[in-house]
This record gives C-alpha cells, structure tokens and sequence, in this order.
C-alpha cells in the first residue's frame, strides 16, 4: 500500500467528513443560535456587563507540619486490599494457578496493565519454579522484580550551583501541575534558593492568579503575561528576569494539554525551544501524572517524552487509593523514572521517590 | 501498540471452522480476548468478570449471521451488552417541581469540577434556563477566581464567599440560594472542591454542603482516563453522598475510558454529559454506543469527526464539498485537504480511527515525510497544471520531479493517484449530502 494511496483515502474521507461537519453545523446554528456559545476561551467577550459577585477569596494554607512526611506513612492505610491478596498466597499449600490469577489481578488493579503485569509475573514464575519456591519466596521475588524497574534511572532533578536551572512541568489536564510547583518552589525557597515561577498557563482562567497566590506565599518570584497570553512570551520574560535577577531556579507551569492535541504540543515544544536558548541552562522536564490515571498514562509519557524530552515523572496524589501503578510500564517501557511524589494538600506533601518504600508500600 | 479487538478475534476465528453457531468453546476462547481488551481499556476487574459472564450468556448458542463472521457476531454482541450497560442516550437533568434546581458537582481533584460547571452552566442557559453559579470550592486558591472568570464569559452570575469573615463552604451553599431567589434563577449550579474520597474531613464536609442545598442532581465528575481506581471513587461517594449522575470528562484524548463503565456498573446511576474538549461549548449529552465502540478500540469515525471539526477551516471544506459536486476537484483542492488533514495529527493515527479498513494498511508505517513530497510536487507545478493534470506531458512531469526534488516515477504516481480520487470523488459527488455511512466497509462501526 503506498502512502499516496493512504493519502488519496485520506484526503476522500476528509473531504467527505468536512462535508458532513459544515451541514451539521449549518443544522446547529439555525437551530440553536450558537452564537455566543461558539467563542474560544482564550478571547473574553468584549464588554459583558460584570456579573453579580463578590470579590474572590483566598483559603490559609494549612501549616507545615513539623516532621517531613514519609510515604510510606501515607500509603500504608490503603494498601489492604493488596495486602489481603499477597498474605493469601499459596494459603492452599503451594502456589497453584488460583493463586497466581490473584496477584496478577491485584497487580491489574494497582493500574500496572495488562502487558507489565504478564512481564512482570513471567518473570516470577520462571525463578520460582527453577529454584521451587516457597509462598513467602515468591512474593520477595516479586518485589525484586518490580524493584528492578522501578529503582533504576537518575531521580536527582539536575541542578547547578551557580548555573541558571529551569525545571519545565507538563502534562494534561487536572493532574496536579500548579500545586507541584508550589510545593516544589516552598522547598527551594526554603533551602535558600532565589525561585522563579513562570506562569506560562495563561489559557486556563485564573491560573495565573492560583500560581500568583503560592508565590506571594512561599516568597518566590511571579512571571506572568495576560489571560490568553502567548505562553512563549511568558517563559521568554521569565528567562530573561532569571538572568538579569542572577536567580538559581525557574519554575516553569504549562497550561495542561491533551498529548493527542496536535497545536497544543507543538506550542509546548516551542516553550521549551524558548528554555533551550538560554545557554548553559539545567533543564528537567517533568512529566505531571496523576496516580488515578489508568493505562493511558502510558500514552501520555510517550506522547510528551516525543514533543519536549521529558526527563522524569512526578506521580501526584497518592495519598488516595489509587496506587499508580502505570508508572511501572512508563519506567519499564520509556526509561523515565519517577522522580517526586505528591501525597496531600500541603506544601510539605510532596516527597522524593522511594522505590523500596514505594513496593514496601505496595505489598504493606 | 494493542491490536484492536476485532483483529485479535479474527486470529481465533481464523483457527476454528466458521459452523454457522457459535459454541461454548468458541465463546470460552474469545473471552479470554474480551477480557484483555477490556482490562486495557481500564474497566475494572470485577466489573469485567460479570460483565464477560453476561457476554457468555447471551453468545451461547447465538446464531451466526450471514453477513458477519464469527467474529464480528461476537463483537456485536459484545458491543451490545456494552450499550446496554452504559445506558441510554441522556443529558436530561431531573427538575424539581420547586425551584431552583440544584445542581452539585463532586469528585476528585483535577477531575474537571469547575471547567464542567461553567459547561453545563452555558447549556442550560442556551435552553433559556437562567443559571447561578456557586463557587463552593474554597480549598484550591483561585478556583473561586477561575469561575467568575468563566461566569463573566458565560455572562451567567457567580454566588461566592465574601471577602472577609470565614471561608465556609457550606455558608456558601446555603446563602446561594436566597441569592437565587433574589435574582429570580431557576437553576444553581454548585462547584465543589475536589478532595479524595478517603479523606473523612472534606467527605463531611461535602454532605453537609449537601444537605445546605438539597440537591436534584448530585453529580460526579470523572475524569475518562481514570483507571481501575474509578470504582472506589464512584461507590464512596455514592455511599456519602449519594448521586444522582455522572459527568465523564476530557473524552477528546485518546484513553479508551473503561472508567466509564466501571463507574455505570456499579453505581448504576446514569453518566448524563461528556467533556469534549477545552472550549465552553465542548459538552454534550452522553451516548452509550460511541463509548461502547470506543471502549473496545474499534475505529472510531466520531472521534475523527471531532478532530475534523477542530482544525479544518469551514469555508475551505465547504469549497471542496462544492467542487465535489460538480466533479471538479482539482490538485489545488487535493493539496488544500491534505494540509487540512495533516492538521489532525499523524497520518498513522487518523487511520486507526477508521473502522474496516484493511489490516495491512491500518499498520502500514507511515513516513509523515511522504507527504511532504507530495505537497511539494504539487508545488512545483503551475496554477494551470493543478487545474488540469491533463497538460503535465513528458517535459512538464521532468520539470515538476526536479522542481520538486523528486524522481519522475514519483510525480507518476502521485498523478495516477489523484485520478483514483477522482473518480471516487464523482461517484460519491453525484448526492447533495454525502453519507458517511457509506464510507464504512464494515458492518459494525457502532455510532452513528
């Protein structure tokens, strides 16, 4: 089959869906009037009479705890189905297949695939039966098993006294991207570090004013453009204030995007084109995941790993039950390690990434 | 990277003697297939196991069809259940007979709260309801500000906690509808903040912002590419605070969203509205069959529709269809539509997205350069050659290969294909509306 024959179907098919989409949306505007609906976000409508409200509100941060939470201690509490699972194994006398169904849902349901779990449990049960193991014996071989996906790969963020360091976070929608950088820059801030925060989210309302508000509070700079701003020209301003501010770190907050979004991607390489040309700069692009995230997650790291290089993951939201465990076939399949690890709300909860804890933790 | 599941029931069917009924061992072996897909497609394990059980069921004995291969019998049937489970076409909020009608919105962080709430908002105010907005999510700095943000562009008012004084969710609430009253509003849209269902506090906290408002329509927002962690969600927060629906959201994306059906299965609630994409308007009502195809990874002929709709120009299309009609497409409007399909995104992944296409060309490895040899072949050729191939002689085609900096054969080619087009183009111009459905070669695409 040659391409200009992919082509030729191609072009027959759009012409043929174009075709449909305008009647379709000839049907929708005389019959709705869709006018006013039809405006992009990006371009508020010109002179709306100001709605009914009252100013907007700030909620405290809550106070830092005193003691730097481990993750062990947050994930413990949710880890009993898991558990359950693995004490029962070969509770029949031996490991029969029952038993290994199990462990391969359990694994399932901590998000880890189809695919990986397969890998994972082949791996398994090829030692298991050469050196006839043991229940107990089986499940230390599973963790060395995990833990040698997931314990590989450089988890230190690249940073150079004295050189200009940009740390760029991306991802798609909802995963925890601006609460990160908040949670990132009180850390630095606190270890003396003279932060930059690049607001380069200006299609999302009211990002800038939610990244704006964790700058003013943990004592970081704010660069920001104006809603609907040209993201570029943000991290363009906020290079060029780091440099002149003789500042050690910027952090840079990307509008969440779909990795499917063709436009979208292209904008975000073009944000990080702008980080490359600052010369001699560290670069860490960090992939934003939300441990919630299902088997997509994989298409998401890849997608993004192609657009912008992305360096290591931060896995957000793992104090809940969901277990995250999709980051085993990112590592396993792309070579990107998780780096931090968000488990709560405040700006403490954002910890380094423990591979033996984060199995410990999987098997507690 | 995953063969769809029509592919790998092929490879089965292929092994056993097509016999005209469909057997327990046959149904036995594809279970295992459907079960893969599913798990895949992030539907959660347990609901995959009663769910293939009802397949299994309902296969037994099933009578093959004529038309359709023993595989395509059981996808069908499988595509069925999945329908059935996922429910009707809805997007009917239910109205209390007192107004205001409360509408609250729960779920996760990140789900899409108040990107759904702004969306429904416009929805209900283009059906000539006369919306308020609630800022009840005092947790997230400025989510309150992102909602005003969106009411301003909505032009829908939005009721929020004073500046001073304490930040109460709940006071909120309350206070929202006297508000609604004042203002004569007959819907109340409340946005809550998101929190996990295993924190004890902010789960208290929300039925008591429940119970302020009363709600007709406790809705939960769930993101499409959750995965096996959707049925923990779903049935906690239907434990404390009871729904009444589900909004799916961020469905433009390419996850297969199995969360839907976990999340219908087991709180049996309708899911009433999708998120389809970044702009206001991109919410509609939810259908079943879309996501049941989608959930299986058959070819998805609405997704390509959606993507087309997102990126070609509609003056340019309409131009094309035109010329269709007439039969005069020429190379320049060739050349126009492949930029427009190019748009969509990799050549490679527009076509997964076509049901029945042949296997062969669904994994052909495409080089994206290719296109860009064609473009500039048709390029270097004059205005009066893209109107008319007819002219391009011996010369002309040596004179378009160097201009191009391809070889002959390839400008050849590329002329034998634009002939092919052609022709399909005539045949299928001849309507005034061309049907879709006649592009499918397969008799289940699901969808319409």
């Amino acid at each position: 089959m040659s391409v200009a024959a992919i082509v030729a179907i191609l072009v027959v098919l759009a012409v043929v869906v174009a075709a449909a989409v305008v009647v379709r949306k000839r049907r929708l505007r005389g019959a709705v009037g869709k006018g006013a609906g039809g405006l992009p976000l990006q371009t508020p409508p010109p002179q709306t009479p100001p709605p009914q409200t009252l100013p907007p509100t700030f909620d405290a941060p809550s106070p830092a705890p005193a003691a730097e939470p481990r993750l062990r201690d947050r994930l413990g509490k949710t880890r009993a189905a898991f558990a359950s699972v693995v004490a029962g194994f070969g509770s029949r006398g031996g490991a029969d297949s029952e038993d290994w169904e199990d462990l391969e849902e359990a694994l399932i349901l901590a998000d880890v695939g189809v695919a990986t779990t397969s890998k994972i449990l082949d791996g398994v049960k090829a030692k298991a039966t050469n050196e006839r193991a043991d229940a107990e014996r089986v499940l230390e071989l599973l963790k060395n098993e995990i833990l040698s996906i997931v314990a590989t790969g450089d988890r230190d963020l690249a940073y150079e006294q004295g050189a200009l360091n940009v740390w760029m976070f991306v991802g798609v929608n909802g995963v925890g991207k601006t609460t990160t950088i908040a949670k990132l820059a009180a850390r630095e801030v606190k270890s003396g570090r003279n932060v930059v925060m690049a607001a380069a989210d200006t299609f999302r309302a009211a990002a800038a004013e939610q990244l704006a508000h964790w700058a003013e509070l943990v004592g970081a700079d704010l660069v920001r453009g104006q809603d609907g701003a040209d993201p570029g020209s943000v991290v363009f301003d906020a290079m060029n204030a780091a440099v002149h501010r003789g500042a050690d770190l910027v952090l840079v907050d990307t509008a969440g995007r779909l990795h499917t979004k063709v436009n979208l991607m292209e904008e975000l390489k073009k944000l990080r084109r702008i980080v490359d040309r600052t010369p001699g700069a560290q670069k860490e692009v960090l992939l934003v995941l939300d441990a919630s995230t299902g088997q997509n997650g994989l298409a998401q790291a890849r997608q993004f790993a192609d657009a912008v290089e992305v360096t290591g993951v931060v896995l957000t939201k793992l104090d809940g039950t969901a277990k995250g465990g999709i980051v085993l076939a990112i590592q396993a399949e792309l070579g990107l390690p998780v780096k931090l690890v968000g488990i709560g709300e405040t700006a403490d909860d954002l910890v380094a990434f423990d591979p033996a804890e984060f199995v410990d933790a999987l098997f507690a | 990277m995953f063969d769809s599941l029509s592919d790998r029931l092929d490879g089965i069917f292929s092994r056993l003697r097509n016999r005209g009924k469909l057997t327990e061992r046959d149904i036995d072996e594809v279970a295992r297939e459907i079960r893969l897909a599913l798990l895949e497609a992030d539907v959660n394990v347990k609901v995959v196991k009663g769910f293939i059980a009802r397949v299994k069921e309902r296969a037994n004995g099933a009578e093959v069809q004529k038309s359709l291969s023993p595989a395509q019998q059981v996808i069908k049937i499988v595509h069925e259940e999945l329908v059935t489970t996922l429910g009707g076409v809805s997007g009917k909020l239910s109205m209390s007979p007192k107004p205001p009608t409360v509408v609250m919105l729960c779920g996760l962080q990140g789900s899409g709260k108040t990107t759904a709430s702004a969306k429904l908002a416009r929805l209900l105010k283009s059906q000539g309801l006369q919306v308020l907005l609630v800022a009840a999510d005092l947790q997230r700095p400025a989510a309150v500000e992102q909602l005003r943000i969106l009411g301003e562009r909505l032009d829908v008012p939005v009721w929020s906690a004073p500046d001073e004084g304490p930040k109460d969710p709940v006071a909120v609430a309350k206070s929202s509808l006297d508000e609604a009253a004042r203002l004569g509003k007959n819907i109340v849209i409340v946005d809550t903040a998101g929190r996990l269902q295993v924190d004890d506090e902010l789960m208290g906290e929300l039925v008591r912002v429940r119970d302020a408002v009363r709600p007709s329509n406790t809705l939960l927002v769930v993101d499409s590419m959750t995965g096996q962690e959707a049925v923990n969600v779903a049935v906690t927060f239907d434990e404390l605070v009871g729904l009444d629906g589900i909004v799916l959201t961020k469905i433009d994306g390419d996850a297969r969203g199995g969360a839907a059906l976990s999340v219908k299965e087991v709180v049996g609630k309708p899911i009433l509205f999708v998120g389809t994409g970044e702009q206001l308007d991109d919410f509609e009502a939810f259908h079943p069959d879309r996501m049941a195809s989608r959930i299986l990874g058959m070819g998805d002929v609405l997704t390509l529709i959606e993507k087309a709709e997102e990126v070609f120009d509609e003056g340019v299309a309409a131009k094309a269809q035109e010329q269709m009609a007439k039969g005069q497409f020429t190379l320049e409007d060739f050349l126009e539509q492949m930029r427009q399909v190019k748009k969509m995104g990799p050549i490679g992944n527009l076509l997964k997205m076509l049901p029945g296409l042949p296997a062969e060309m669904r994994k052909a490895e495409l080089d994206e350069g290719e296109i860009g040899r064609i473009e500039a072949i048709i390029c270097s050729m004059t205005p009066a050659e893209r109107r008319d191939p007819a002219l391009i002689n011996g010369p002309r085609r040596v004179r378009i290969a160097e201009g191009s900096g391809t070889a002959t054969s390839d400008v050849n080619a590329l002329l034998k294909q634009f002939k092919m087009v052609q022709q399909m183009m005539r045949s299928m111009g001849g309507g005034k509306r061309p049907k879709l459905r006649g592009m499918d070669l397969s008799e289940i695409t699901g969808g319409k």
